[in-house]
C-alpha cells in the first residue's frame, strides 16, 4: 500500500468521521422544528450540546488533510464549488451560533428565530454536502489544468440534488436515533415513533439514488462491473441499517445508534471503493480527472503527514471516547444547559 | 473592481471578523487556568465563582471563533486556488497539524470545561481547562507558523512537473506566469519550515497580543462593576488577577515587539522601511512617533526621534538603515528584468513596494496603542501600590476606571492593525519573494461570485456581531453567581470550599 492510497483512506476516514458525528448533530437540527414544546427542543439541543463542536472539527481536519495531502483536489473543488461552499459555510455558522444564542432569552420570537436558524442551517448544510458529493460522483467538467469549467447552475443538476435529498434523509434518520438514545419519556416516545418511517424513507431514497447512478454515471456502472464486491459492501450497509428497527423495537437505542454509525461507515466505504483512484472525476473528459497520484503532495509530505496522523489520531480518539463516556446517559437540563 | 482586489477584500473582511474572537479565547483561556488554580489552591469560593463567570464569557467568544474559523480554512481553496496548488505541499501540513493536534484538543475538552462542572471532579475539570488553554495556544502556533512561512519561506525547494515527472528547480528560479500550474513548492525539511526565520518571533508576538486581549477584557468588566458598585468582592479579585496578567503580558509584549521588528528588518527590509516611511537609506535613521508617509513625494513627515530606528534595529545610532529607494536591491531586480536599463529599474522597483502610507499608519497605530496600554498598566500598578486601585470617590479614580473600561478596545485594535501592517507590508507578495498575490487568486471564480459571498458574509457577520454584543452586555449585566449556594454543586466540589480563606481575602 503506497502513501497515496494511505492518504486516500485517511482523508476518507476523516470525512466519514465527520459524516457520522456531525451527521447526528445536523439530523437533530433538522428534526428540531418538528418538536413543539420548548423543554423538548432544549433537550434535543442539549443532547448534542457538549459534542457538536468537537464533531465539526472532523470537517476542519478533513479539509486540512485534503489540503495537505491532495492540494490539487482541494483547490479544484473549493474554487469550483465556490457558491455552494459559501452557502454551506453560512449555514454552518447559523447552525453553530443558534445553539449558543437560542436559550439566552426567554422570549418566544427570539427562540423561534434561532430555532429556525438552527433547523434551516442544519438542513441546508446536510443538503449542500450531499449536492457536493453528488457532483463529485457524477463528475465535473475539468480542463487540462484541472480547473473547474462548469457553472453554479450546472452543479444543481437533478442527480446531485437527489443525493442532497438522500443525505438529508440519512442524517435525519441518524439524528433521530441519537436523540432517542439521549432522551427519555414523552420526547423519546415521539422520536422513536418516527424512526421506522425515517428508515423507510432513507432506504427508498438510497435505492432510487443507486438506480439513478447506474443510469446517469456509466463510469460508475463500469467500475462496479470490474469490482463486483462493491455490491456486496452496499448490501451489508443496507442490512446494517435494516437492523436498526429491530434494536429500536427491543429498546436498545445504543445498539441502534451503533448500527446507524456502522451503516454510514460501510456506505462511505462503498463510495471509496467505487471512486478509487479518482479524487475528482472529470466529465465529459475523463483524461483530465484528478487522481490520488496527480493530485497529491510529494511523497515526503505524505510521509511527514502520516507521522503526524499516527501520533495525533490515536490521542484524539482516546480523549474523544473519554469525553463521550463522561457525557453518557440521558440528557438532563441544568443551569449550564443551552 | 478586479478579482484580485475583491478576493483580498473578502479574505481580509472574514479574517478580521474572525480575529476578534480567537485572541479572547486564548487570553481568557489562560486566565481561566490561573483562576481555577487559585481556587484549587486556596479553596476560596470567590475564585470558583470567578472561574465560572469567565467561563461563560469564554464560551461565547469561543463559539463565534469556531463558527467563523471554518470559513478561513475553506477560503484558501475558494479564493486562492492557484496559491493552494502552489504551496499545498508545505502550507497544508501546518494546517492539518493544527486540526489534529490543536482543534480537537480544545473543542473536545471544551465539553468538560463548559458542561462538566457538575459531572467531573475538580481536578479533572482543571485538567480540561488546561487542555483547552493549551489547545488554543497550540492552534495559534500552527497557524502563525503557516503564515510566517509566507513571510519568510524556508525548508522547501521549487519543483516543476515535466511530462508527469517532478524536476527540481534551482533556488534562484523566478516563478513566471507560465509556471503556474506546473511549478510548486515542495517540502525539504519539516522543522526548517516550522522554525522558519520569522516564526518564533511572530508566534510570541501574536500570543502576547492575545493575552493582552483577554487581560484587558477582564480589567474592563471588573472596572465597570467597581464603578457601578456591583459585585464588589468579585470585581476587586478579578481586577487584581486581570491586572497582574495585563502587566506581565504588556511588559513582555514590549520586548517581543522589539524582537519582531528586528526580525522584520533582517528578513523583510522593505516592510520595515514601509512601516517607518523610510524612503532614503540613511545613517542615524529616525523613528517616527507620529506622522505620515507621502507616496507621491516619496517622503515621510512627522515627529521624529533621530537615530532611534538605527539604534532599535542594529543597536547602533550611526548604522544606516536601508530605505525604499534601494529596496529591493538592484541584483534582485536585474535577475528578474535582465534587459532593463537603470531608469527602468527605478520604475520597476516601485512595483515591489507595498502601500507605504497604509502600512505606516497601521504600524504606528499598533505601536501607539501599545504604548498607551503600557502607561495605563503602569498607572494602575502605581495606584495599587498606593492602595488607590479600588477607589471610586474621587473624580480621578472614576476617570481611571473609565479608562480601564475602554482599554478593552486597545488590544483588539492593535491586534488588527498589527496584522494589517504584517500582511499589507508583505505585498505585492503572497509568499515573500516567491509568488505574487496577483498570480495567486482562483482563476475560475468571477467578481460576481466574490461580491455575492462578500454581501452574504457582511450580512451574517453584522447580525452575529450585534447579537454577540447584546449577549455579552447581558452576561455582564447579570454578573457572577453565588455558585457555592447552588444545590447542583456536587460533594467533591463542595468539600474544597474553605470559608476562612474567603473571609481572610475579604
Amino acid at each position: 500500500m503506497d502513501l497515496n492510497l494511505t492518504w486516500f483512506i485517511l482523508v476518507g476516514v476523516l470525512l466519514t468521521g465527520y459524516a457520522i458525528l456531525d451527521g447526528f448533530d445536523l439530523g437533530a437540527g433538522i428534526l428540531h422544528l418538528f418538536v413543539k414544546k420548548d423543554e423538548h427542543r432544549r433537550l434535543m439541543l442539549n443532547s448534542i450540546g457538549p459534542v457538536w463542536d468537537g464533531n465539526e472539527v472532523w470537517l476542519v481536519t478533513g479539509g486540512g488533510a485534503l489540503f495537505a495531502a491532495f492540494p490539487e483536489a482541494y483547490a479544484t473543488v473549493f474554487s469550483g464549488f465556490y457558491i455552494p461552499f459559501m452557502l454551506l459555510l453560512a449555514a454552518l455558522i447559523f447552525r453553530a451560533v443558534a445553539i449558543e444564542f437560542r436559550s439566552k432569552e426567554p422570549w418566544g420570537w427570539w427562540r423561534q428565530m434561532w430555532d429556525v436558524a438552527f433547523a434551516g442551517g442544519s438542513f441546508l448544510s446536510a443538503f449542500l454536502i450531499g449536492v457536493a458529493m453528488g457532483n463529485i460522483v457524477r463528475g465535473v467538467p475539468l480542463d487540462a489544468e484541472f480547473e473547474f469549467r462548469g457553472t453554479f447552475v450546472g452543479l444543481l443538476n437533478p442527480y446531485a440534488i437527489s443525493l442532497g435529498v438522500t443525505t438529508v434523509l440519512l442524517f435525519t434518520m441518524h439524528g433521530a436515533i441519537y436523540v432517542a438514545m439521549k432522551t427519555e419519556g414523552e420526547l423519546q416516545a415521539r422520536i422513536r415513533g418516527w424512526i421506522p418511517g425515517l428508515i423507510g424513507w432513507f432506504l427508498a431514497a438510497y435505492f432510487l439514488f443507486n438506480l439513478y447512478t447506474l443510469v446517469e454515471c456509466p463510469h460508475v456502472l463500469e467500475t462496479v462491473r470490474e469490482r463486483p464486491y462493491i455490491l456486496g459492501i452496499m448490501a451489508i450497509g443496507a442490512f446494517i441499517i435494516l437492523n436498526i428497527p429491530r434494536e429500536i423495537h427491543h429498546g436498545r437505542e445504543f445498539r441502534a445508534f451503533l448500527s446507524s454509525c456502522l451503516g454510514m461507515a460501510v456506505m462511505m466505504g462503498a463510495f471509496g471503493a467505487t471512486y478509487f483512484p479518482n479524487m475528482v472525476y472529470s466529465f465529459p473528459d475523463p483524461a483530465n480527472s484528478l487522481t490520488i497520484y496527480n493530485a497529491a503532495s510529494s511523497q515526503k509530505t505524505l510521509g511527514i503527514m502520516l507521522i503526524i496522523a499516527l501520533i495525533g489520531v490515536p490521542i484524539v480518539l482516546a480523549y474523544t471516547t473519554c469525553i463521550y463516556y463522561i457525557f453518557r446517559g440521558k440528557t438532563k437540563l441544568s443551569s449550564h444547559s443551552y | 473592481m478586479d478579482v484580485e482586489i475583491l478576493a483580498r477584500i473578502q479574505f481580509a473582511f472574514t479574517i478580521m471578523f474572525h480575529y476578534i474572537y480567537p485572541p479572547l479565547s486564548i487570553g481568557l483561556g489562560l486566565a481561566l487556568v490561573i483562576m481555577e488554580a487559585i481556587w484549587l489552591k486556596t479553596g476560596n469560593p470567590l475564585y470558583h465563582n470567578m472561574a465560572r463567570y469567565w467561563t461563560r464569557i469564554f464560551a461565547l467568544t469561543f463559539a463565534i471563533g469556531v463558527a467563523t474559523g471554518i470559513v478561513m480554512e475553506f477560503e484558501f481553496g475558494t479564493n486562492w486556488s492557484v496559491y493552494s496548488r502552489f504551496v499545498g505541499d508545505v502550507f497544508g501540513s501546518a494546517l492539518a497539524a493544527e486540526g489534529i493536534f490543536a482543534f480537537f484538543l480544545e473543542s473536545g475538552f471544551l465539553a468538560i470545561l463548559l458542561f462538566g462542572w457538575n459531572k467531573v471532579g475538580p481536578k479533572l475539570h482543571f485538567f480540561a481547562t488546561c487542555m483547552v488553554c493549551f489547545g488554543a495556544h497550540f492552534s495559534a502556533l500552527w497557524i502563525v507558523v503557516a503564515n510566517s512561512w509566507m513571510q519568510t519561506p524556508a525548508g522547501y525547494h521549487l519543483e516543476k512537473m515535466v511530462d508527469g515527472h517532478p524536476v527540481r528547480l534551482p533556488p534562484e528560479h523566478v516563478v513566471a506566469a507560465d509556471d503556474l500550474g506546473s511549478v510548486r513548492a515542495v517540502i525539504d525539511n519539516f522543522w526548517e519550515m516550522v522554525f522558519n526565520p520569522s516564526s518564533m518571533d511572530r508566534i510570541i508576538h501574536v500570543l502576547l497580543g492575545a493575552w493582552m486581549a483577554g487581560a484587558f477584557l477582564i480589567l474592563s468588566i471588573s472596572a465597570y462593576y467597581l464603578l457601578r458598585h456591583r459585585h464588589l468582592d468579585f470585581a476587586r479579585a478579578s481586577l487584581k488577577v486581570g491586572l497582574v496578567f495585563a502587566t506581565v503580558a504588556t511588559l513582555l509584549q514590549m520586548v517581543s515587539g522589539d524582537f519582531t521588528a528586528k526580525g522584520v528588518a533582517k528578513n523583510q527590509p522593505i516592510k520595515l522601511a514601509a512601516m517607518e516611511g523610510l524612503y532614503e537609506t540613511q545613517a542615524y535613521a529616525p523613528l517616527n512617533v507620529i506622522g505620515w508617509a507621502d507616496s507621491t513625494r516619496e517622503q515621510d513627515f512627522g515627529l521624529k526621534i533621530p537615530g532611534l530606528l538605527s539604534f532599535l534595529t542594529y543597536g547602533d545610532f550611526a548604522r544606516p538603515v536601508a530605505g525604499l529607494k534601494e529596496l529591493p536591491p538592484d541584483e534582485f531586480l536585474q535577475r528578474r528584468y535582465p534587459e532593463a536599463t537603470a531608469p527602468e529599474i527605478e520604475e520597476i522597483r516601485r512595483g515591489y513596494w507595498p502601500n507605504v502610507p497604509a502600512v505606516f499608519q497601521f504600524y504606528h497605530l499598533m505601536i501607539s496603542i501599545g504604548v498607551a496600554l503600557f502607561v495605563l498598566v503602569a498607572v494602575a500598578n502605581f495606584r495599587w501600590w498606593r492602595g488607590w486601585l479600588f477607589n471610586t470617590h474621587t473624580k480621578w479614580s472614576r476617570l481611571f476606571l473609565a479608562a480601564l473600561i475602554l482599554s478593552v478596545l486597545g488590544p483588539q485594535i492593535a491586534n488588527q492593525a498589527g496584522w494589517f501592517a504584517a500582511e499589507m507590508g508583505r505585498q505585492p507578495w503572497i509568499v515573500y519573494e516567491l509568488l505574487k498575490t496577483s498570480q495567486a487568486f482562483s482563476r475560475v471564480v468571477t467578481a460576481e461570485h466574490i461580491v455575492f459571498s462578500l454581501i452574504l458574509f457582511a450580512f451574517v457577520y453584522a447580525l452575529l456581531f450585534a447579537v454577540f454584543i447584546y449577549i455579552l452586555t447581558r452576561k455582564i449585566h447579570h454578573g457572577p453567581d453565588e455558585e457555592e449556594e447552588s444545590p447542583e454543586m456536587p460533594e467533591s466540589w463542595r468539600n474544597l470550599i474553605r470559608r476562612d480563606a474567603a473571609r481572610a481575602e475579604a
